[in-house]
Order: C-alpha cells, then structure tokens, then sequence
C-alpha cells in the first residue's frame, strides 16, 4: 500500500530521473547500514543527502556507484538498469563521484592529477608505445579546470602537499574532467576556509545547469543556498524527502538534525 | 598556516634529464668496451638476469603487483627458444620470437586468472599457477626432463651473422639489451604507465574515473611476461641449452631478491641489483662458500641498511640534499 503511494508519487519525476534508486539497502553483516532509499537525481538539479553522522550517506553513494553492491534494491542511470554494472563501466557512462576521504593521485602532480581523468574520454589511456609529451593536448584543459577551481597557480606542485580544503577542490576539478552527466559529490566542502566554500559552492551551482548533483553535505547554509531537493538520512532510512523549506518545517528534521547543526 | 606546508614541495619533477641523459650515454659506451676486460660470456649473463629484473620491476615497480612465479616466462621461454632451435632449426631471432611468444601467452594465461586477487592473494596464485607449469615441465616429453634441452646450435642470425662467436653474440646482446631497457623506460614513461601510476596511487579513485583496473593490470603483467620471456630466450641462446633450473621457484624468488636489492621503482635499480647477486653467485661459486647463505645474508644486510633498494635509497639520500 505504501510503495503504491510512494511510486505513484515519484513516477513522473522518475521519467527524468539522471539516476535513480529502489529500495535501495545494504546490510554488513547483520548490521543494517542502507534501509529501503527511493532516490531520484535530477537533471539540472543539486539534491542535498544530509544526516548525522553514520546515518548512511556514503554508503548510500557506494551503492549507487557500486563500488559497494547492494545487498537488496534497483539502480537506474536514464532507462539503463545498473544495478549489476562494475564501478568503472558505471564511471564510463557519466557517472563521476568523489570520495569522503580525500582520493587524489598523492605522488602526482595537480596537473598530471586532472590529465589522468582526461586520458580516457580522449583516447589516450593505453598506448604504452607513445612518449609522455603526447599528453600534453590535454594540458590546457587540465589547467582551465585547475583554474575553476582556483589551483592553476600550483599545478606543478605534488598532490600530496596539499592542505585538506585544496585537495578537495583538486578532486572537484578531476571529476569534472569526465564531463559528468551525473556527478555525486560526498562533502565537498570538508576543510575548505570561509572564502573557498563560497567560490566552490558557486562552482557546482554553476555546474548542476548541465548535469544531475548528489551531494553531502554538512553545511546547512550551503545546502539551503544551492540544494534544490533534500533528503534526510537518519540510520539508514529516509526521514524525509523535499526541498529545504518543507524539510526545515519537519519537526523531526529539527530535533534530529538541524537543532544541533545551528549551534555549530 | 597550511601555506608553509605546501611550498615545501619537492622539486623532483623539474630534475635535470640532462644528466640522466649524459649517464646513459656513459653506460653505453661502457657496455660497448667492457668486453675488454670482462668475460663476455659474464656481462651476457648480466644482461641476461638485469632484463629479468627490470621485467619484474615493470609490474612490481610501476604495477604495484608482487608476483611469484615469473620463472615461469623466463624458463618457459627458454625451453621454447631451445625446441626451436634444436628441433625446428629455425634462426635465432625467431626462436626468440617463439620464446616470446610462449612466454605472451603464458602471461596472458595466468595473468586471466591472477590480476583480481590483491596483494599477498596475488602472490600466492602467481606461485600456484609458475608451479603447475614447473610440473608440466617434468612430464612434457618435450622439454627432456632431468636432461633439459641442450646440444643444439645458436645458429645464424637472420640466416647471416653467425653467433657462435662470443663476441658478435656479446654486440647482439648488448643491442637488444639496451633496446628492451628503453622499451621498459618507455612504457613507464607513456600514457599507459601514467595510467598504472594512477592506480598503485589509488585504485579507488582510478576506478571512479571509469579506468577498468584490471585491464590495466592484466597489461602490465602480460607486458612484463613477455620481457621475462625474452631474457629467458635470450639466456637459452647464451648457454645453449633449457633446464628445469629455470621454471623452478628458486628462480622466481631469485628475481625478487635482485629487484629489491637494487630497488624497486626505477630503471636503475633492477639492473644494480641484478648485477649484485649474479656477480656474487659468480665469485662464490669459484669458492665453495655456501651460496644461499652469503645471497640472503647480503640480503638481509641490504634490507636492513637501505629499505629502499641500493639505487632507491641513492636517490633518496640525493633529493634530500637537494632541498635547501
Ligand atoms: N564496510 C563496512 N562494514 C561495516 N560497517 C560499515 C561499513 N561501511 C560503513 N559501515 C557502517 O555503516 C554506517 C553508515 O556509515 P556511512 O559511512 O555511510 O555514514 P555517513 O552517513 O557517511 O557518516 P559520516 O557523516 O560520518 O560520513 C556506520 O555505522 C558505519 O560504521
Ligand atoms: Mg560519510
């Protein structure tokens, strides 16, 4: 009775759904991480996944990347079903994620960083016969994403020195690289200084007009200011879904949630 | 405050190539003339064992992958060089060639069956896999058991140069030997090395970019099967004959010790490291001293004093009296 009403709710917007999920669940062990998520990410659109901590968000963001499978539910990218899809031919369709914890090639480069995201979708990933100076067609994009991201002065420095805020803005700009129709992005803005959380926040604003955004997020200004749907996770289920005013009217999201976020 | 932290960058990408450059052009020369002075027969074993090393290093250096059993590919080229040799009578570019490819194939074989398991797992199936091939050797009628195959000639390369010479097989040696380095450095240094750099870093990350790892992988290791496969050949052709010697284990574990010795993650380092222990094995074996023990005694001393291989912890020491 209740999925009834559930789908009957969601299945018009599913029909323009980038990615999408079902029932989505994962259990460790006897643990329950990820409990029956409905998800719809939508084009053009910044869908804030918010909770507190341990509630389930990059999980959630495994799942539907797969680089966890899922021990129950479906996974849609458009009309395509991927819930059996590896992780990297779900990438290859346009799917691009960050991670949690900072994944940035350490022993590289910030340029050489963004030149490997752009290697494949330009053909240049397997010729092991070809000089490194090949690569450097690629250079003036990597440095104008660098640039995006307010990194161009330090593209030769190794990825590794970076201060924690930097090297997430360096993973901004590498996944931005892939040309993403779908980018889900799990914080950001973690360790970023006042001034780059607005020039960041800006950038992926900005960059949602041309592709579908999942993102979590902490900072509740942010995701006021740029989040278009929200949806609240708390130990693994949904608590709510909506856009800020509903899900800031919720009682539940107040006490859970936002209550202790506005003393931060 | 974050700020001081990241102007420390080491300078390591802007290193002068010049004096890489000016090195190798040095070494060159030195191959060249050294048979002047030195045992031919010597330095082609060198060469021998120094490509092997490097093979090695192609997939646990810049791979990131720690196989045990590429005695497999070398032995298992070398009995295919020797079988066409002596039973085909072809020339002995093509032997090489059929060892290669023995050794191609063999890699892509195992490597199917290795490249998804990790770290120690990886180890373990590599070893499997070379010592069910070892038993293979023992039963095929082909590879004479006990015997191995011997009594057949170098013959003539390219129906021309007649190699029973040392010192011509010695300059043939040399020429192949320094290309298949360059290739070695060559596909580090490409678009493809840049890719397995990106996923020993992070494989994570390397997949979310929409890289199949495991592809890339299974390259890497088919890749440095097949340089395995030409030193194999090539030490076939040296001392004219095939042995169980060289499919066994004790060789498989002889290549690991040599590319850590001399340090894994460079050029360098697998060909110092090779030079070592085949000098050593060389000297020793002129003594009577037990070789095993003064081999895993130098290793062990090596281990100790420079974690990061002879040529690894040289660079290291280098770049930290770079920094001002
Ligand atoms: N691989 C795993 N094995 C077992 N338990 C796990 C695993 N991954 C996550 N968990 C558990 O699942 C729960 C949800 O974790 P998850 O990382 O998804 O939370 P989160 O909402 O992202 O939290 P945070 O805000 O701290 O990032 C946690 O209790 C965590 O301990
Ligand atoms: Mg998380």
């Amino acid at each position: 009775m209740m999925m009834a009403k559930v789908s009957a709710r969601i299945a018009p917007e599913r029909a323009r759904a980038a990615l999408s999920a079902r029932g989505l669940s994962k259990t460790f062990g006897n643990f329950q991480a990820v409990k029956d998520v409905d998800i719809d990410i939508l084009h053009g659109r910044i869908h804030a996944l918010i909770g507190p901590n341990g509630a389930g968000k990059s999980t959630v963001f495994n799942l539907l990347t797969k680089f966890l499978q899922p021990s129950a539910g479906t996974i849609m990218y458009g009309e395509t079903d991927i819930t059996r899809m590896a992780p990297a031919d779900i990438a290859r369709l346009g799917v691009a994620r960050s991670f949690q914890i900072s994944a940035t090639f350490g022993d590289m480069s910030l340029v050489d960083n963004v030149c490997v995201a752009l290697q494949r979708p330009n053909g240049l990933a397997v010729q092991f016969w070809r000089p490194l100076s090949s690569l450097s067609r690629l250079r003036p994009r990597a440095m104008e994403l660098l640039g995006r991201v307010g990194l161009a002065d330090m593209a030769d420095h190794r990825a590794a020195d970076l201060s924690y805020g930097r090297k997430r803005a360096l993973e901004i700009a590498t996944t931005l690289a892939l040309d993403p129709k779908v980018m889900l992005l799990d914080e950001p803005l973690a360790g970023m200084g006042q001034e780059d959380v607005e020039r960041m926040a800006r950038l992926i604003a900005d960059v949602a007009q041309g592709c579908a955004v999942l993102m979590v997020e902490h900072n509740i200004k942010v995701v006021a200011d740029i989040g278009h749907d929200i949806t609240v996770l708390q130990r693994g289920e949904i608590l709510t879904q909506g856009n800020y005013a509903e899900v800031s009217a919720d009682p539940r999201v107040r006490e859970a949630y936002m209550g202790t976020e506005d003393d931060d | 405050m974050i700020e001081a932290e990241e102007f420390e960058t080491v300078a390591e990408t802007t290193r002068p190539h010049r004096l890489q450059r000016v090195l190798v052009l040095v070494l060159i020369a030195a191959l060249m003339v050294l048979p002047l002075w030195v045992y031919p027969v010597l330095l082609m074993k060198l060469m021998c064992f120094a490509l092997f090393a490097s093979a090695f290093n192609l997939l646990l250096g810049y791979g990131g992958l720690l196989s045990f059993g590429h005695a497999a590919f070398f032995g298992g080229s070398a009995y295919a060089t020797a079988h066409a040799l002596k039973v085909w009578e072809v020339t002995p570019e093509l032997a090489i060639l059929a060892g290669v490819g023995a050794a191609l194939v063999l890699g892509l074989a195992m490597g199917l069956l290795a490249v998804r398991r990790q770290g120690i797992y990886f180890a373990m199936v590599t070893l499997a896999l070379a010592q069910m091939f070892y038993f293979f050797c023992l039963q095929a009628p082909f590879t004479h058991g006990e015997d191995g195959i011997q009594g057949f000639s170098r013959g003539r390369l390219f129906g021309l140069i007649d190699l029973s010479d040392s010192t011509v097989l010695y300059y043939v040696f040399a020429v192949v030997f320094v290309a298949s380095i360059f290739a070695i450095w060559r596909i580090v240094h490409s678009p493809y090395g840049m890719i397995l750099q990106a996923i020993r870093e992070n494989e994570q990350r390397a997949i979310s970019l929409g890289y199949s790892v495991q592809r890339y992988k299974l390259g890497a290791f088919v890749l440095s099967a097949g340089f395995a496969g030409l030193a194999g050949g090539l030490k076939a052709l040296l001392f004219q004959f095939a042995t169980l010697t060289d499919v066994n284990w004790h060789m498989s574990g002889e290549v690991i010790l040599m590319t850590l010795l001399g340090g894994i993650g460079s050029i360098a380092g697998p060909i110092v490291g090779a030079g070592l222990v085949v000098t050593l094995q060389n000297y020793l074996a002129t003594t009577g001293f037990p070789v095993t023990t003064a081999l895993g005694a130098t290793f062990i001393v090596c281990v100790l004093l420079f974690r990061r291989g002879i040529v690894g912890e040289f660079r290291h020491r280098l770049a930290v009296r770079r920094k001002p």
